[in-house]
């Protein structure tokens, strides 16, 4: 008889880290579907491509470096990020752009840092990056909602699209496609068109940030908040992009509407809660620290802000994530919090 | 209405109480081996006052407390001492220790009375530590320590006296049982603990899944019209580790690195209220305590164990199977020990004996054996009621960087294994902060003792050296003395030595010289031969050397 003396405490709650990767992605599936119904199967196929390419590299990589396969591979993290990369990628972009962005992410962004755990910097946001800056061309191709159901563009057309850049009737894919409502309304401004008149005459612009999109967003917020009451992600982070993007955006709204867009059109436009529920949470590369997820968080929403309405991209979350990925360690060490027994206003 | 506060983080845990809070408590059968060690508090081993082969009779002191940080030992049946030797303790290690052995003769016979004590409350605070520290009673909650130097405040003012029946780890209900047995004789042993304390208040905290224990207590207090509160405090763990009791209670933090007496408040627990009304009211040393036997056993229950009675034989009483055991744990499954054999004993801090067998379904999940990389969720930091950063220390712990890991405050961490029950990661991260301390512990242990040995070298060196100086004064002092001339006998010795010198030499030039007495004509060959010379110099070329 050997008794097992294993350290207390003998008992665990049962949570394992594939458990909250699971669900997260489950948290994501009403949104994919929202997407794929006013965007079209290219989603669907897109995200397929990035999961088999991160099982792939992680298992390569893995492999590489020594380390066993099952655990790893199942714990859910690869597939995750290749999901959330799969949604910031054209619906119907090549095939290649997919499996180039998602390899990037999980072997330079992930592995080559030291794999789960080690990563300063979001991978789903390293392999956007890395794609934005590489193939403008190819990450900017955006399609109209509804377009592929019009021109009755189905799966199989869509697959055809994807992998051999072949449209039915002869058409070319920069006929169909289109800027988001972020980009429409960023060119138009510079055109010195005020925002009514730029959202009052285009289909682009939904009932309050863009059709389709606004959708989506919705949808993605009801799986974060899902998220929070799962405790599977904290609430400060969130609620500060989201807090700081609203008060930055209203502020300069109320002071020039023609300027400056709604906050609502700045929140469910773009990726603003697709990277404040599901991107800038990813634990491994933000801020841990209750203060500190709040700091993160703002700055986040600051930094999207500032990009959007004066850089020259339309949209920001991945360089908002990825500038603060950076801040991360200096903001955990700063806001420590109070420890049980020391005095308050000192460490 | 006392207000509450909350501590931050806790979890919330299944309780596993019911199946041992069915049956009334009993004795547990006498054993006919009790192993007793000798260091089972905080502080220096008690020594020993019987020899091996003496008669001894239950009560009897069988080993004495040698300083102020002790706690004596009584033989917790009659019988005889069968050997002074190492035997294994319950502890994580392993480990064996001095104990003293007593074969039981089963007739539990009692030494003698040895005081009365008709009322405590015309006892001096000192003579009621006193009775208390003979009575070598320890805190029974688990920390061991020892009760009547905890009763001491030392002269400090002591504002509220609190006492634990939180009982917040699953499965554990010996507490629970007390109170609801003997909440009279607690209330009785918490009112003697004021006395000795001076304490202005007194609160009993007990965690609201205890309603029979807290409708007893509150009954006992309104029949013995005491001016003590009876407390329900939410059940979160650990409400019932002290500091986070102390919070709940007082909204006040005990200062880190302090005691709560720094804070104007003393906490004991139940089962020690209890040993002290019978040390006191009784006279019966603390030789028996409450335990409750749970997991794999066919009776799940709480057993009265007299303090010597090895693990195995509980289990046997419990019905549950020593060949198939696979964990053993003393304490709770949060923070309990678990132990490398059945044959050690129940101590004074022993509140719980859980046992998990192959061949039984116990509902103990325990973590993976293969953790997965932190992944900086911070779940832990959520859970630490501590409010510390776990993930922090574990990454410091796992680099060994022992001064950073101290900068986010490792020795305020009360080891409750919140974090470790979150981790997704499924991280053995208490073990990990263990081993930190215990090295941080040992460095400081090496390096009081190279300062001891610097100190040392050090010191050997200035004696050298004031050897070398004095010794250099003494000679410096012996010249002088030469020199200057100590006494005056001394400089007359020598004065007229230098005198006979003199005389002699001028004695030596009196005498006649060859050129004394000289002819004329000798005389003028001299002056002729010394002209001559003369001017040989003076016409000797200046460039010659001479």
């Amino acid at each position: 008889m050997t008794l097992q003396t294993p350290p207390s405490p003998h008992i665990h709650s049962g949570i394992h880290v594939s458990s909250l990767m699971l669900r997260v992605i489950a948290a994501l599936i009403p949104a994919i579907i929202c997407y794929t119904w006013f965007f079209g199967w290219g989603l669907i196929i897109n995200s397929a491509i990035a999961m088999l390419t991160a099982l792939a590299s992680e298992a390569l990589m893995l492999k590489l470096r020594k380390r066993p396969l099952k655990p790893f591979l199942g714990d859910g993290s690869a597939v995750l990020s290749a999901l959330l990369l799969a949604l910031c990628i054209p619906p119907l972009a090549p095939w290649w752009i997919t499996v180039l962005g998602v390899a990037f992410a999980l072997i330079v962004g992930k592995h080559l840092y030291g794999g789960l755990g080690y990563n300063p910097f979001n991978p789903a946001m390293v392999g956007y990056v890395m794609l934005l800056i590489s193939f403008p061309l190819e990450m900017t191709r955006w399609m109209p909602p509804f377009i592929l159901e019009q021109l009755e563009i189905g799966f199989i057309d869509t697959l055809g699209v994807i992998f051999f850049n072949h449209l039915p009737y002869g058409l070319s894919i920069d006929a169909l496609s289109s800027a988001t409502p972020l980009d429409a309304m960023k060119t138009d401004l510079g055109q010195n068109n005020t925002v009514s008149e730029i959202t009052a005459n285009n289909a682009l612009f939904g009932d309050f940030a863009g059709t389709g999109w606004e959708w989506v967003g919705t949808w993605l917020l009801l799986g974060g908040m899902y998220l929070i009451y799962k405790r599977v992600i904290s609430w400060q982070i969130p609620l500060a992009v989201i807090g700081s993007l609203f008060v930055i955006s209203a502020f300069f709204f109320l002071m020039d509407p023609d300027t400056y867009p709604s906050p609502l059109f700045h929140i469910f436009g773009g990726a603003t809660i697709l990277a404040a529920f599901f991107i800038a949470t990813d634990p491994v590369s933000a801020s841990t620290t209750p203060k500190g997820r709040i700091l993160y968080g703002i700055g986040i929403g600051i930094i999207i802000y500032v990009i959007r309405a004066w850089g020259s991209y339309p949209d920001a979350v991945a360089f908002a994530v990825l500038l603060m990925n950076m801040a991360a360690p200096t903001i955990d060490y700063y806001t420590q919090p109070r420890v049980y027994g020391h005095a308050r206003g000192k460490d | 209405m006392r207000r509450l506060f909350q501590f931050k983080g806790g979890v919330v845990l299944k309780e596993h109480k019911k199946d041992a809070t069915a049956l009334p408590v009993q004795p547990a059968r006498l054993p006919p081996r009790l192993i007793l060690p000798l260091k089972q508090h905080i502080g220096n081993p008690a020594e020993p006052v019987v020899a091996e082969g003496d008669k001894v009779l239950k009560g009897q002191l069988i080993a004495r407390a040698g300083d102020a940080i002790c706690a004596p030992l009584h033989a917790s049946s009659s019988g005889t001492v069968i050997a002074i030797t190492d035997q294994p303790v319950p502890h994580a290690s392993g480990m064996s220790a001095p104990c003293i052995v007593i074969d039981t003769d089963g007739e539990e016979r009692w030494r003698p009375r040895e005081h009365h004590v008709d009322n405590f409350a015309e006892l001096s605070a000192q003579e009621l530590r006193g009775i208390i520290h003979d009575a070598g009673i320890v805190g029974l909650g688990g920390a061991g320590f020892p009760a009547a130097v905890k009763l001491d405040p030392g002269g400090r003012p002591v504002d509220t006296l609190i006492l634990n029946g939180a009982e917040c780890e699953p499965y554990i209900t010996c507490d629970e049982m007390l109170l609801r047995e003997h909440a009279l004789e607690v209330l009785n042993g918490l009112l003697m603990m004021r006395h000795a304390l001076h304490a202005k208040r007194c609160v009993i905290g007990i965690e609201n899944n205890k309603p029979k224990a807290f409708r007893a207590l509150c009954e006992a207090v309104r029949h013995s019209d005491a001016d003590v509160e009876v407390v329900e405090v939410p059940t979160i763990y650990p409400a019932g580790s002290e500091k986070q009791l102390i919070q709940v209670l007082t909204g006040k933090e005990v200062p880190s690195g302090g005691l709560p007496l720094d804070i104007g408040i003393v906490c004991h627990n139940v089962g020690t209220a209890y040993a002290v009304y019978r040390a006191v009211e009784l006279d019966q040393p603390l030789i028996s305590r409450y335990v409750t036997i749970a997991g794999s056993v066919a009776h799940a229950r709480n057993l009265e164990v007299l303090i010597g009675t090895p693990l195995g034989d509980l289990i046997e009483e419990c019905g549950g199977n020593r060949d198939t055991l696979h964990r053993l744990i003393v304490g709770g499954p949060m923070m309990g020990t678990a132990m490398h054999s059945d044959v050690v004993p129940v101590v004074k801090g022993t509140n719980c004996v859980l046992v998990e067998s192959t061949s039984h379904d116990v509902p103990l999940p325990s973590r993976d054996a293969y953790a997965m990389p932190c992944i900086r969720c911070g779940n832990c930091a959520d859970a630490c009621p501590a409010n510390l950063l776990p993930q922090q220390m574990y990454w410091y712990a796992r680099a060994r960087d022992f001064d950073k890991i101290q900068d986010y405050n490792l020795f305020d961490c009360i080891e409750c294994g919140c974090c470790d029950y979150v981790c997704p990661s499924q991280i053995p991260l208490v073990g990990y902060y263990r081993y930190a301390k215990s090295e941080i512990w040992n460095q400081e242990a090496e390096k009081r003792q190279a300062d001891l040995a610097r100190e040392r070298h050090q010191f050997r060196d200035f004696r050298l050296e004031r050897e070398k100086k004095e010794r250099a004064e003494r000679h410096k002092k012996k010249r002088s003395a030469v020199t200057q001339g100590g006494s005056d006998d001394k400089k007359a010795a020598i004065q007229a030595a230098m005198e006979r010198v003199r005389a002699k030499k001028s004695e030596q030039d009196s005498t006649p010289k060859n050129t004394d007495n000289l002819t004329p004509a000798q005389q003028k060959a001299i002056n002729d031969a010394d002209q001559r010379r003369e001017e040989k110099t003076a016409t000797s070329p200046p460039d010659r050397p001479q």
